[in-house]
């Protein structure tokens, strides 16, 4: 019928591979196509963490003493970070349902391309804007006084930790995202990620909070990939109460593993029912 | 091979959908389009024409029964029915902050041509569709009609031997729509088997030269427009009178050669009968009417329109007519 294409059929299973990935490259590449032409919403998107460092480290920062003494920059840089990675949750979310609604999704799944590139697109351009993100935060802390005070292997494995906390939050943002049916709901994951972001040890320390409610904190995902990443650059504050708060690194490794084991079919699933 | 005779053969499909979703079931969907025809998929909302097309096009999975795309099994052989069929879905599924010629070389990438072809291509539909001024501005500020044309133009990137088109000019101004229908007659012309849902009559009648009616998820009735037409019983007399006066007498008239229910619309005096025999009904009527003194404004023997071949077939009666020509 056409010479342009060939029967997927008539291909080994390295091409079909090899094309798997470039039609996720295809489709994760429309997203940077996005940042040149809506540059200011993808600008703000990561300008936002900065905001709320400057907001923090500036007025609250004085009042809030950090463990270990050091200043409040050097304990909130790190946690900031891990929180980015929470705020792109939204990104994902957004782009999701967004691309359901309007029927794109539907159209990708029409074409002659495997599914997963769908998904593995998706999952290939948040990242490219988590590390991009990522970046302008850390110049943004550099800026503003914070160090890190480890060696460099030391540091990368902390950008490493964060980049894994974002890639499980990916997961559950794709499910969250099938499961939406419409971009309204993203409202309620934005406004669920602030008691999130809050209940951990990413602004105060969680020795500071009631017993309970300190305890709650110290479990959340979000401070052990804080307290890992304060470790490993060597920033004050890392040294919690109790077996959480001794092995953050290990927890920083464990936790997104789980959400991914959980997430991942998760999305499958709800990408694989939309044929039912 | 039936393949090469029909482009898509549905039977016995069957949907369910769990009570209280807004989406349609088929129950027990029957369909065959030749191919290199036209076949208009007419019904109300509710009716199934998107679950129909969705099942046919391998995004949804069907419950019961079988149906066949370009020869191959909808259920088993997904990725080849995919190789040979083009959507044009409801909403027109194109992304609105990419130009349009970015979303015609990225469709063009997912079709896996080389980089230079996408470009290429993309120009030649863009210049095909009288989108070239449009084809560098974001599609956000596109009309109805240009997106839908957009629209069409990322589903022909490789031509596909099946084109599904639901709803193609839903919501769209009378010049807009006029702009889809003849970027579709063109399509036509070069031997694509479509398979078009409307909720328009007028639509099917201008594009389709074969009509399968649907209500609640099964084909009611189908055949050429014009087939379909004369399944209503013939041809109609339509009596227009100058007063309302006249109208007992006109309808004992009428009734005389009527082969079914009159039709009487008082505000606009008219009285409209099926008539089997054609021309002597004519002169039967006139000549009647004539003797009693009644002088009508109007008097016409005209076919059926397909609005009416419609009502009378979805009309809610215990046992619906069923009508296969």
């Amino acid at each position: 019928m056409s010479t342009t294409t060939q029967p997927a059929a008539m291909r080994s299973p390295f091409a079909r591979f090899g094309w798997a990935l470039a039609d996720s490259w295809a489709i994760a590449l429309r997203d940077l196509h996005h940042w040149v032409l809506q540059p200011g919403t993808v600008f703000l998107g990561w300008l936002f963490p900065v905001m709320i460092v400057l907001m923090f480290g500036g007025l609250f920062g004085g009042a809030i003493s950090v463990p270990g003494g050091g200043g409040y920059f050097e304990f909130l840089m790190p946690g900031m970070f891990a929180t980015a990675m929470l705020f792109g949750l939204e990104t994902t979310m957004l782009a999701v349902t967004t691309d359901a609604a309007k029927g794109v999704t539907d159209r990708f799944r029409s074409l002659p391309i495997n599914s997963a590139a769908v998904v593995l697109g998706r999952c290939i351009a948040d990242m490219l804007n988590s590390v991009v993100g990522l970046t302008i935060l850390v110049v943004a802390g550099l800026l503003l006084g914070w160090r890190w005070r480890g060696g460099l292997i030391e540091a990368l494995a902390a950008i490493g930790l964060l980049l894994l906390l974002r890639f499980a939050l990916l997961w559950i943002g794709i499910f969250c995202g099938m499961i939406a049916k419409r971009p309204e709901s993203v409202a309620a994951v934005q406004i669920l990620v602030w008691p999130v972001s809050f209940l951990s040890n990413v602004f105060v320390d969680p020795t500071t909070m009631p017993g309970w409610l300190g305890a709650l904190a110290q479990w959340n995902p979000l401070s052990a990939t804080a307290a890992a990443a304060r470790q490993l650059f060597g920033n004050p504050g890392w040294g919690g109460e109790g077996w959480i708060g001794q092995h953050a690194p290990l927890m920083a490794i464990v936790w997104p593993a789980l959400l991914v084991v959980i997430f991942l079919p998760l999305s499958v699933r709800a990408f694989r029912t939309l044929a039912r | 091979m039936k393949a090469t005779e029909f482009a898509i053969v549905a039977q016995g499909v069957r949907k369910h959908y769990a009570r209280g979703t807004a989406d349609a079931g088929l129950n027990g969907f029957d369909l065959e389009v030749r191919s290199g025809s036209v076949c208009g998929l007419l019904g109300p909302n509710g009716a199934g024409k998107t679950t129909a097309i969705r099942i046919l096009s391998t995004l949804l999975a069907l419950d019961a029964g079988q149906a066949h795309v370009a020869g191959y099994d909808v259920a088993t052989q997904g990725r080849r029915v995919r190789e040979r069929i083009g959507l044009v879905g409801q909403y027109a599924a194109v992304d609105e902050i990419l130009t349009g010629r970015q979303n015609l070389v990225l469709f063009g990438r997912l079709h896996h041509l080389a980089a230079a072809s996408a470009r290429k291509r993309a120009d030649e539909l863009l210049e095909r569709f009288a989108l070239n001024e449009a084809g560098r501005r974001p599609v956000s500020t596109y009309s109805g009609g240009m997106r839908r044309r957009l629209d069409l133009a990322a589903t022909l990137i490789v031509p596909p031997a099946v084109l599904f088109v639901d709803e193609p000019t839903t919501g769209l101004d009378p010049a807009a729509r006029q702009e889809v229908w003849s970027a579709l007659r063109e399509l036509v012309g070069a031997g694509t088997t479509v398979l078009l849902t409307t909720q328009y009559l007028e639509e099917a009648d201008q594009l389709a030269d074969h009509i399968a009616m649907l209500k609640a998820g099964r084909v009611i009735a189908e055949g050429t427009p014009d087939a379909l037409k004369a399944a209503m019983g013939g041809n109609w007399l339509d009596i227009v009178l100058s007063n309302r006066t006249d109208a007992e007498t006109t309808k004992g008239i009428a009734a005389r050669v009527a082969s079914g229910e009159l039709h009487i619309d008082n505000s606009a005096h008219r009285v409209s009968v099926p008539v089997a025999a054609h021309t002597s009904a004519l002169i039967e009527v006139a000549s009647a009417l004539h003797e009693a003194g009644i002088a009508p404004v109007d008097i016409t023997l005209r076919r059926p329109t397909l609005d009416e071949v419609f009502l009378h077939l979805t009309a809610d009666s215990p046992t619906p007519a069923e009508v296969f020509v």
